[in-house]
């Protein structure tokens, strides 16, 4: 906790810069061989000399917080080092070791250094070993950061995936919406609808909603904020497949679809549809029966 | 001073916004807009706010004024292109701005136009019949 | 929380406004906001500076860039000496309007951002502090 207020640190690695290299690569590789990962070793050699660089660097300015800007350089590399590791299927544990196995190569120079003052050495040692603590931890957070990222896109890529936006015909285009919708996923398929309605300038829209089992209050106001964005940017919106239940729900909920075209399934809605677009449909079969 | 340029296209007015407004130019072209009309007797007006990347409540204000003021005079006007995000981010704000007509793109505001003219012409001369 | 960088913008002039957004949104872009948030973010800026600039006769902007939880995020705080708010619970309301306005400013920023306080007295002048996370 009480840090001295000058720290011989900065110093020190300045003096051994080649030998900490050298010591603390050899460690890792030792080390890398027992946890039977495979390190590219170009690459390990110029990162452990970035964050010895970045160690004297932040070790300057005395400041034990890492979060704080002098550090800004540090955290960069670090997310760095875990990004790539995670991404090479390393674990946590293998992950944090780059940060972690600095200590002994650290310390045997402390001690050489410090070796006729106990003090210092104690609390050379005891500053060292929080900030590499910190640090170490620091980088296990950005390899789960990675994984969370990553969990994250594969939700999004399915949430994208479960609710594709067709096109019916020339300018109208439909929303079939299945399963529960939560408000993010509203949210997000609402947004690539209206995104749609722009590449596609199709002038109609249809959400159908006949695969949903449930409709709250939030996610009846995203439909009614959908239906609002597309007239403002002037395409048309209608509701269909909305069931009993989901009708009663609406009107117990007080939520006013009031403006808002619905119709009893898509195919109403997709009349209407073409009603507004100046298209009929016509039976040639039928035609052809009438005029014989 | 900065002014937004007002197009004269036949009987219609056309109005590109591709710069970021500050207020009073906002109020401009406002008051340009609605002495445009009169002085070239114009039946319509296409404002395309398809490069404007955010409208906040001011801007969404003149737009629906000009809607309103061009009623006034006898003119139709049609907001077109407005992009997702801000049609998203001005409902979200409060304003659905419940009187003014839109179309995605100037060739359908255009359309749009045309008909809303046509539908008024019928009404007169039914009136005259 | 982490600071990542901070800057002060004066509100004083309706071209402070158009600053203020411009900033906002090329600071939104830097933290990869999604065009959605980024345009979200950039009107609650445009609306609270011109509050700033109209009710409390000029301030300043404080825009802040962000990291909390491993998320990034923008916070940005309105500050002006002007004569404050009486009722803060009816200027939150939509369509309340002391000016000749539309009443949404303060409410409609309030919908926009995910973070939203404000803090006034009589007299002394009002500061309002929003946050959007990436």
């Amino acid at each position: 906790m009480n840090a001295p207020n000058h720290t011989g640190l900065p110093e020190i690695i300045k003096k051994h810069e080649t030998d900490l290299l050298a010591d603390w690569l050899k460690e890792q590789t030792a080390l890398a061989t027992r946890q039977q990962v495979s390190l590219k070793e170009g690459e390990l050699k110029s990162q452990c000399s970035e964050f010895l660089r970045l160690l004297r660097k932040g070790t300057q300015g005395n400041n034990p917080d890492i979060s704080t800007p002098e550090w800004a350089e540090m955290r960069e590399l670090l997310t760095s080092v875990s990004r790539s590791r995670a991404q090479q299927g390393f674990t946590p544990t293998q992950t944090a070791t780059f940060v972690f196995s600095f200590k002994k190569s650290l310390f045997i120079r402390l001690r050489k250094e410090f070796a006729n003052n106990a003090d210092a050495l104690a609390d050379e040692t005891w500053t060292a070993t929080n900030l590499l603590d910190e640090l170490g931890l620091f980088t296990t957070e950005m390899f789960q950061k990675t994984r969370e990222e990553v969990i994250l896109r594969q939700q999004q890529g399915l949430l994208e995936l479960s609710t594709p936006v067709v096109m019916l015909w020339e300018g109208i285009l439909a929303l079939p919406l299945i399963g529960i919708l939560d408000s993010a996923r509203t949210e997000l398929v609402m947004q690539s609808l209206l995104q749609k309605i722009v590449e596609t300038g199709a002038s109609v829209a249809i959400i159908d909603i006949t695969g949903v089992p449930t409709v709250d209050t939030l996610v009846a106001q995203h439909l009614l904020k959908t239906v609002t964005a597309a007239r403002l940017m002037g395409a048309d919106c209608f509701i269909s497949g909305i069931r009993p239940q989901i009708a009663q729900t609406i009107v117990h909920l007080g939520v006013n679809l009031g403006d808002i075209t619905t119709k009893a399934n898509l195919k109403d809605a997709l009349a209407l549809a073409m009603k507004q677009s100046g298209l009929t449909v016509v039976n040639t079969k039928k035609l052809k029966e009438m005029a014989a | 001073m900065e002014r937004i340029p007002i197009l004269r296209m036949g009987d219609f007015l056309l109005v590109t916004i591709q710069v970021d407004m500050h207020d009073r130019l906002a109020m401009t072209l406002q008051d340009d807009l609605t002495r445009q009309i009169v002085a070239s007797n114009s039946r319509g007006v296409l404002i395309d706010i398809s490069s404007l990347e955010m409208i906040d409540s001011f801007i969404g204000r003149m737009l629906s004024n000009i809607s309103l003021m061009s009623n006034v005079l006898a003119a139709q006007t049609v907001v077109v292109g407005m992009q997702p995000a801000v049609a998203i981010t001005l409902v979200e704000l409060g304003m659905s701005m419940p009187g003014v007509r839109t179309a995605l793109n100037v060739e359908k505001g255009m359309m749009l136009l045309r008909e809303c003219l046509d539908s008024d012409d019928s009404e007169v001369e039914d009136d005259a019949s | 929380m982490m600071l990542l960088k901070s800057e002060s913008l004066p509100i004083v002039s309706e071209q402070d406004i158009v600053r203020a957004r411009q900033v906002a949104r090329q600071w939104a872009i830097d933290l990869n906001f999604k065009l959605i948030d980024q345009t979200k973010f950039v009107t609650a800026v445009s609306e609270l500076a011109r509050n700033t600039l109209i009710y409390g006769r000029g301030g300043f902007m404080l825009l802040e860039a962000v990291e909390k939880d491993l998320r990034k995020g923008l916070r940005a705080v309105f500050e002006d000496r002007g004569p404050g708010i009486p009722d803060i619970e009816e200027a939150l309301k939509d369509g309340f309007s002391t000016g000749n306005s539309l009443g949404l400013g303060l409410p409609g920023a309030k919908r926009l951002s995910n973070e939203f306080e404000i803090i006034s007295q009589p007299g002394e002048g009002t500061r309002v502090t929003i946050a959007r996370w990436t």
